[in-house]
């Protein structure tokens, strides 16, 4: 039945656990909301007065860091309470700081003195926000349990409620229907309270939307630079592939042809040898060009979609891949073809550094998000910050705000999960067109 | 022989209707798309089809699934089917239905006339005719999968030369030994997968299977 180890727990009746857990936690933070708050509100308003002074200008950043610190917290907390991430809404630290830009970047943020006005507002606030509930439900307890209290107190000093002093059993007895009273008031504000709370956290630490404007702006305008570098990057590579490869190979090729046809009638052996070395150097031609199109765009991606081209894919590598893919449709090409390369990426990975006996792959749709987790059974401690490829995929991701999280403890296993919205064509749509 | 060709570049399809015509085949139909392809198949019933992967109107897979089709309706119909790139999976779909009489080879072996032709000839015949590349991605990948480690180096080599089509006496050619030693080999390779004596090509053919399926 319930956990040995909290019997009391286990006992009461689930709601009534839940409020007092988020009771609990709303308690924390109001004593925190007061004796942080205070603190650091207090050195703000110092380090900035003595900016006049100079010390200011180091001493207020660094007091900013530790607010943005528990405002981080708190964000993250109400983020939980609420339902919804509330986002962090600074601007980027300076690339090469100095003293005085990081003073600049600090005091010229609204974020900064939006988390000022929280550090204040959020003293009273969080104290009646933060312990009423908390109040109400023990209070309500003490009505219902504190009875025999009461009733052994009778006469006394001891009473409860609007009842002031309980010195008959009658008396005493009413504890009971005022503590149900209040402890149901206290179940139903006690959501409404908290979510108040969360709404007040959000109102004030979230981006505002021109904070979360710029923060887009900059954003796309990173990965814009990044996808433009990288397919220029692309198109070098495949016009110097071509360059090198398949058109010195079609030259060559086109010499041996144009002397096999001098020679024919004056040498036909030496003719045919030219010959055959021509369709040597035809094939040779023909398997550059199969491998610069399947870098491009693999040809199974165009036939068979991502579903099918990830399962042909599987059957390449050295170890068995358990393909699970089920999509109700067909993604734009662009984004078949990130996730294709993605999914390559990551099981090439597993093929070269995991150790993995087995390894499978999951395509999902849902919610308007892609999800593709690729996991093994190898040592583990893949690291997304060491690993160009890891970082690579990264990159290609963030061009369609797709997001990538590795788990891969010491000893393995390791999972990596790709998510990224897009929206799906109907299956019936057909592909782009090509030719085989 | 009676063959019906399918390729949609005009170049290509009148250059397979000339080579296949020189070496005495009969091009009973040669279209240009998908849905043409199965009703030509049907209709003719030719001796043995040459298939390019990708057809109009989609671009997809179409070659492939009308091949693949026809040979639900006429179990055992020879098909060659031609592609700019292989792919172990389409090699897998194509040898499923376990009737052989099947070939999958890169367009590019085409320029060996001499050996394109006696390809389709075998898969005519029902032979299996898989591309070196299918061939030398297995060998590369999975030679110590089961059911396969029971096999020596060598017998996985003979097995693999036959997967791509080729006779006993070719395999004694290439490996540079006699006849009688590759039927040694093949006789070994079948006792090992668990293949009781029958008919020699049927064998053959679960060999090849077995191999493309570890």
């Amino acid at each position: 039945m319930g956990r040995m180890d909290h019997p009391i727990a286990t006992r009461l009746p689930p709601w009534l656990r839940r409020r007092l857990t988020q009771g609990g936690q709303a308690l924390l933070l109001a004593v925190l909301s007061v004796s942080a708050n205070i603190v650091l509100l207090v050195l703000s308003v110092l380090s900035l007065a003595f900016t006049v002074l100079g010390a200011g200008l180091f001493a207020f950043p660094a007091v900013t860091a530790a607010v943005r610190e528990l405002a981080n917290h708190n964000r993250r907390v109400a983020g939980a309470w609420t339902g919804r991430e509330i986002p962090v809404p600074y601007r980027p630290e300076p690339a090469q700081p100095t003293v005085w830009r990081r003073y600049r970047w600090v005091v010229t943020d609204p974020a900064t003195w939006r988390d000022l006005l929280w550090l204040l507002l959020s003293i009273p606030v969080g104290l009646v926000l933060g312990l009423l509930p908390l109040v109400l439900l023990v209070y309500g307890l003490e009505g219902l349990l504190g009875v025999p209290v009461l009733l052994w107190a009778l006469d006394v000093w001891y009473g409860y409620g609007a009842i002031w002093p309980a010195d008959t059993l009658g008396k005493a007895l009413l504890a009971l229907p005022q503590g149900a009273l209040i402890l149901f008031f206290g179940g139903v504000t006690g959501e409404l309270l908290h979510r108040m709370h969360g709404g007040f956290t959000r109102g004030l630490l979230a981006p505002t939307p021109s904070a979360a404007l710029h923060q887009r702006v900059r954003q796309l305008t990173e990965t814009r630079s990044q996808t433009v570098d990288a397919q220029a990057a692309e198109l070098r590579r495949i016009e110097r592939d071509l360059h090198d490869g398949a058109q010195a190979r079609l030259v060559a090729l086109s010499m041996s042809i144009g002397l096999a046809e001098e020679l024919m009638s004056r040498d036909p052996e030496a003719a045919q040898r030219l010959m055959a070395e021509a369709r040597e150097a035809s094939g040779q031609a023909l398997g550059e060009l199969r491998d610069l199109v399947r870098g491009i765009h693999p040809p199974v991606l165009a036939e068979r979609g991502l579903a099918g081209a990830l399962a042909a894919l599987a059957l390449k590598l050295p170890l068995p891949v358990e393909v699970d893919a089920e999509l109700p449709g067909r993604p734009l090409a662009p984004v078949e073809s990130a996730v294709y390369f993605v999914a390559a990426e990551l099981l090439a990975n597993v093929a070269k550094h995991s150790a993995a006996r087995s390894a499978w792959l999951r395509l999902r749709y849902g919610d308007g998000r892609l999800v593709l987790v690729v996991g093994d059974d190898g040592v583990g401690g893949a690291d997304p910050a060491g690993g160009t490829g890891l970082r690579g995929i990264e990159r290609r991701l963030a061009a369609f705000d797709g997001t990538m999280f590795v788990a891969s403890p010491p000893g393995g296993p390791t999972t990596v999960t790709m998510e990224l919205p897009c929206e799906l064509s109907s299956p019936k749509t057909s592909p782009s067109s090509g030719t085989g | 022989m009676r063959v019906v060709i399918a390729e949609d570049l005009a170049l290509l399809r009148d250059g397979l209707t000339r080579l296949l015509h020189a070496f005495d085949f009969e091009v009973v139909a040669a279209v240009d798309n998908g849905p043409a392809l199965l009703p030509a198949l049907l209709d003719k019933r030719p001796d043995v089809a040459v298939v390019d992967v990708r057809l109009p109107p989609t671009f997809t897979d179409e070659g492939l699934q009308a091949a693949i089709e026809a040979r639900t309706r006429i179990p055992g119909l020879p098909v060659l089917v031609l592609s700019q790139h292989v792919e172990q999976l389409y090699a897998r779909e194509l040898l499923a239905d376990r009737t052989g009489a099947i070939g999958y080879l890169l367009k590019d072996r085409v320029s060996n006339v001499g050996q394109f032709v006696d390809a389709v000839r075998r898969v005519a015949a029902g032979g299996t005719v898989m591309d070196p590349e299918v061939i030398a991605e297995l060998l590369a990948n999975r030679s110590g999968a089961e059911p396969l480690h029971a096999l020596t180096a060598r017998e996985r080599e003979v097995l693999g030369l036959m997967a791509e089509g080729r006779s006993n006496a070719a395999i004694a050619g290439r490996l540079f030994v006699t006849e009688k030693a590759v039927s040694k080999h093949i006789n070994s390779i079948f006792s090992k997968l668990g293949m009781p004596p029958s008919e020699d090509d049927n064998r053959r053919v679960l060999a090849v299977l077995t191999y493309l399926n570890a």
